[in-house]
């Protein structure tokens, strides 16, 4: 048998001398939010917390004291980015690796950072201090590089701040500013001039953002009835703004009318979309509305229990949300009775993700938040009927929710006076990329593609990519479309890319992603998502031939028609869309040949040879 | 019919079913076989394979998940369905370490027998040939990880019927793998006769000392096609519709 049969780090020694700890931490954890497996995140996220990563014998002790087994303790946390399983570095520095990141310098400071520590991007510094790694975008298209320090983030970077800032945490001692993760001692005078998000809020419309006193769409609701409420926003004709734009005044409906023992609201605030961070700037500038719209739909479904899945990239939100929720509850807009209605009880508890794209996924977001790996499930049942433990349960969109304490406020009737006749309402982009102001827009939905660059200022554009790896890229010839569920539906990513970008190149990196991102629950989203990287590689490499695209279009296809859920279903479209709207750019990598192999002959020698120490004796053959 | 049975068709045929059963539980009973891998019988589904994929009033859907209901009209024993489930299984073969001539399995897996179902004649996919890890630590049964084709059957038969939970999932996307209750096999609970064992559909979970017991050539699919003992119900029970 190999000695790494089970390809886990040996750590027998780390666990014995760290037994006290594990204990110690395991039970610090259990004690603050009990021994229930439904909160199996927040316990391996705070025990990390205290020991940095999660040694056998962490996983062993959380088991034992859930009464679970340890195989169902790994099969959670192996799932997720976050949760380290052997030591890391002491400060775990993560920058994304997305194709605006790469284009504004991320490359660059990514191997600033590496210098700085003296390891390769990937490894953790020989003194334990810190550990260098690409990620799936951090939800800061906006001003990359940016990098995510211990739940920090480091914001507008260049490949001169790395020395500088290695040398500052080099002198902080790690105490935890943060809920979950191990934070930076902000007291110690260590300043970060780069540690400062910005808000990017470039044009406010007429509804997300405006003015409105703090609970005046609770209190509007809270003159009618249940049943009126969600009449109302049925009347507005709202429509999930996460990008699937199913109706939110019938998904509402369906809840209430599911019977169950409790039902549960859910917001999801795990904005995963590459390119997408307006669900970022909704919870820094107007949380307040965010959970008017939570506690109205807590009123409307009879729920009493509301939950905002925090994707863990957006740690650093924690401490300002939780003040928020604090003071709402002060104000007497959660909790018991809330504005002095006798029996309206509802109350919003905050889950941090742990570092997975697919959890955005409705579903898998129900998984994720009862303590298990964020696979999606098969509908039927749908969360409405049977969500969170099984109860009806309604999960709305960080930006639908903000919606829905506007309509509450000013009327459906209003509401609808914005957008188009089957989109109503202003829709947030958030825009990155090739554009010399990115941020997040507040328009009308219907506004076209060139009206929507001509007001971001991005005038050549040769290609945009609407909706991020899992939407579209759209050609010049198509700038005339119109942003709006019925033609181009999106959940508000835009990404502009200039004459200088390469398509494939663009389309390859999102193939990445996507091969990082697959749950691999099912077969063809898990297999299919490499198969497309490799096959793309093949003509990127100029080893392909015609037959190669006939070949790379039917997998895509039957990626797409086979996939269990929307990752996997949509996980073909860079490749798709790419090919379709810049066949030029497939056909100047294309080989006049019927067919080539894969790899010359000497690369699959390659192995042989060097095992050998000779080189064949033939002649070379031509690549 | 009475009360809580209705019916349904499949590619034209009709099949009558009950309240509470899944699509192929009901064309199972009914002797129409849908192409399937993940799904046991005695087991949750489970919706890993996506092999059972049907069109269901126009949309894709797996038939072990998908609840039965009065006149749902499925398509299955479609060519683009068939494509679909040819190149699944060819994925499962580039995914893994399959050498069928090499495996005590050949002749009884339900992959291989797919595979030929489906006609499927040559992986077209490229290899992606994986290090996978072996277990032989325990001493009656034997874990090839090469041939594992993810599909949970272990995991949730030893976790519902065998109450034992010895497998789980580690990691996610192609990294995923089966994972195991302890370091290695002979430190769990497993036992030879746990359900666990017996529902590989592959040749990844293995009893010792029983490899080859009957001979290639005499074993279940070389018999018969996966799916005829399925298909030899059909003649008695659609007569038995048809005459009602």
């Amino acid at each position: 048998m190999m000695p790494s049969e089970n390809g886990k780090p040996v750590m027998e020694n780390v666990s014995a001398a760290a037994a006290p700890q594990v204990a110690a931490a395991v039970d610090a954890a259990i004690k603050a939010v009990g021994a229930d497996r439904t909160r199996l995140m927040d316990i391996v996220q705070a025990v990390q917390q205290r020991l940095g990563y999660l040694p056998d014998e962490a996983i062993h002790t959380i088991a034992t004291a859930l009464g679970i087994h340890a195989v169902e303790v790994e099969d959670m946390v192996s799932f997720y980015a976050f949760p380290n399983r052997e030591p890391k570095g002491r400060f775990h520095i993560r920058l994304s690796n997305t194709p605006v990141s790469l284009m504004k310098g991320a490359g660059d400071v990514a191997e600033a950072f590496a210098r700085a520590v003296g390891v390769s991007i990937g490894g953790t510094s020989a003194d334990g201090e810190f550990t260098v790694e690409w990620t799936s975008d951090i939800g800061m298209a906006d001003q990359e590089p940016s990098a995510l320090i211990n739940g920090m983030v480091l914001t507008g970077l260049t490949p001169a701040d790395p020395p500088d800032i290695i040398a500052k945490l080099r002198r902080g001692r790690t105490i935890s500013t943060l809920p979950l993760f191990p934070g930076l001692d902000s007291q110690e005078g260590v300043v970060f001039p780069q540690a400062r998000v910005a808000s990017s809020l470039l044009q406010a419309g007429p509804i997300i953002f405006r003015q409105a006193g703090r609970g005046d769409g609770v209190r509007k609701a809270l003159t009618l009835s249940p049943e009126g409420v969600i009449q109302e926003i049925t009347k507005a004709k709202l429509r999930g703004r996460g990008g699937a734009g199913f109706p939110t005044g019938l998904k509402w409906k369906l809840c209430r009318q599911s019977p169950g023992d409790a039902h549960h609201v859910i917001c999801n605030a795990d904005e995963g979309e590459p390119g997408t961070f307006k669900d970022r700037v909704l919870l820094t500038e107007i949380p307040d509305v965010v959970f008017d719209g939570m506690t109205i739909a807590g009123y409307a479904l009879g729920a009493r229990h509301g939950y905002v899945y925090l994707r863990g990239e957006y740690a650093y939100l924690w401490n300002s949300l939780q003040a928020v929720l604090q003071n709402r509850r002060r104000l007497g807009l959660l909790g018991p009775n809330i504005c002095g209605r006798e029996g309206f009880d509802f109350d919003i508890r905050i889950q941090l993700g742990a570092g997975a794209y697919v959890c955005g996924e409705e579903s898998a977001l129900i998984e994720s938040l009862e303590g298990k790996r964020g696979s999606p499930r098969d509908r039927p049942p749908f969360p409405t009927d049977r969500g969170y433990l099984q109860q009806p349960t309604a999960v709305n969109n960080v930006e639908t929710l903000t919606c829905v304490a506007r309509i509450m406020e000013k009327g459906n009737e209003w509401f609808t006076g914005y957008g188009t006749a089957e989109s109503t309402g202003t829709k947030l982009m958030s825009v990155s990329g090739d554009c010399p102001h990115p941020g997040v827009y507040e328009v009308p939905f219907g506004i076209t593609v060139n009206e929507f660059l001509d007001l971001i200022g991005a005038l050549d554009a040769a290609f945009v990519q609407i909706s991020g790896p899992s939407g579209q890229c759209v050609a010049p010839k198509d700038f005339g479309r119109r942003i709006a569920f019925e033609d181009i539906s999106t959940g508000g990513s835009f990404m502009v890319f200039g004459a200088d970008r390469d398509v494939l190149d663009v389309a390859h990196q999102f193939a990445e992603f996507f091969v990082a991102e697959s749950c691999g629950w099912c077969t063809p989203c898990r297999v299919g998502t490499t198969l497309l990287q490799k096959n793309l590689e093949k003509i990127i490499d100029g080893r392909g031939t015609l037959a190669d695209i006939a070949a790379l279009e039917g997998l895509a296809n039957t990626v797409t028609r086979m996939s269990r859920c929307g990752l996997g279903q949509t996980a073909p479209n860079p490749i798709l869309t790419s090919m379709r709207n810049f066949p030029q750019a497939y056909e100047v990598k294309l080989q006049p040949e019927a067919f080539l192999p894969r790899v010359t002959l000497r690369e699959a020698l390659a192995e042989a040879i060097e095992v050998q120490g000779r080189e064949p004796v033939a002649e070379e053959e031509e690549a | 019919m009475s009360e809580d049975k209705f019916t349904f068709t499949v590619d034209g045929i009709e099949i009558e079913a009950e309240a509470g059963q899944s699509i192929i539980q009901a064309c199972d009973a009914a002797g129409v076989y849908i192409p399937r891998l993940c799904y046991h019988p005695d087991l949750e589904p489970a919706g890993h394979c996506r092999v059972c994929t049907c069109k269901i009033d126009g949309r894709r859907s797996s038939a072990c998940t998908m609840p039965a209901a009065h006149g749902m009209v499925v398509e299955s024993d479609t060519a683009e369905l068939n494509g679909d489930r040819r190149i699944l299984i060819e994925m499962l073969f580039a995914e893994g370490n399959h050498f069928c001539p090499s495996c005590e399995k050949s002749g009884d897996c339900e992959l291989q027998a797919l595979g030929y179902r489906l006609g499927m004649v040559a992986v077209t996919l490229p290899y992606l040939w994986p290090e996978r890890e072996l277990d032989a630590t325990h001493p009656d049964i034997f874990i090839d990880r090469n041939r594992c084709i993810l599909c949970s059957r272990c995991i949730r038969a030893s976790r519902t019927e065998d109450g034992k939970t010895v497998f789980g999932f580690e990691g996610r996307g192609i990294h995923l793998r089966l994972n195991i209750d302890a370091k290695h096999l002979d430190e769990t609970t497993l036992a030879a006769a746990d359900k666990g064992v017996h529902v590989c559909p592959v040749g990844c979970i293995v009893i010792k000392r029983t490899g080859y017991r009957t001979p290639y050539g005499n074993r279940q699919f070389d018999q018969a096609p996966i799916g005829s003992e399925i298909e030899a119900r059909r003649a008695r029970p659609k007569r038995g519709v048809e005459s009602k």
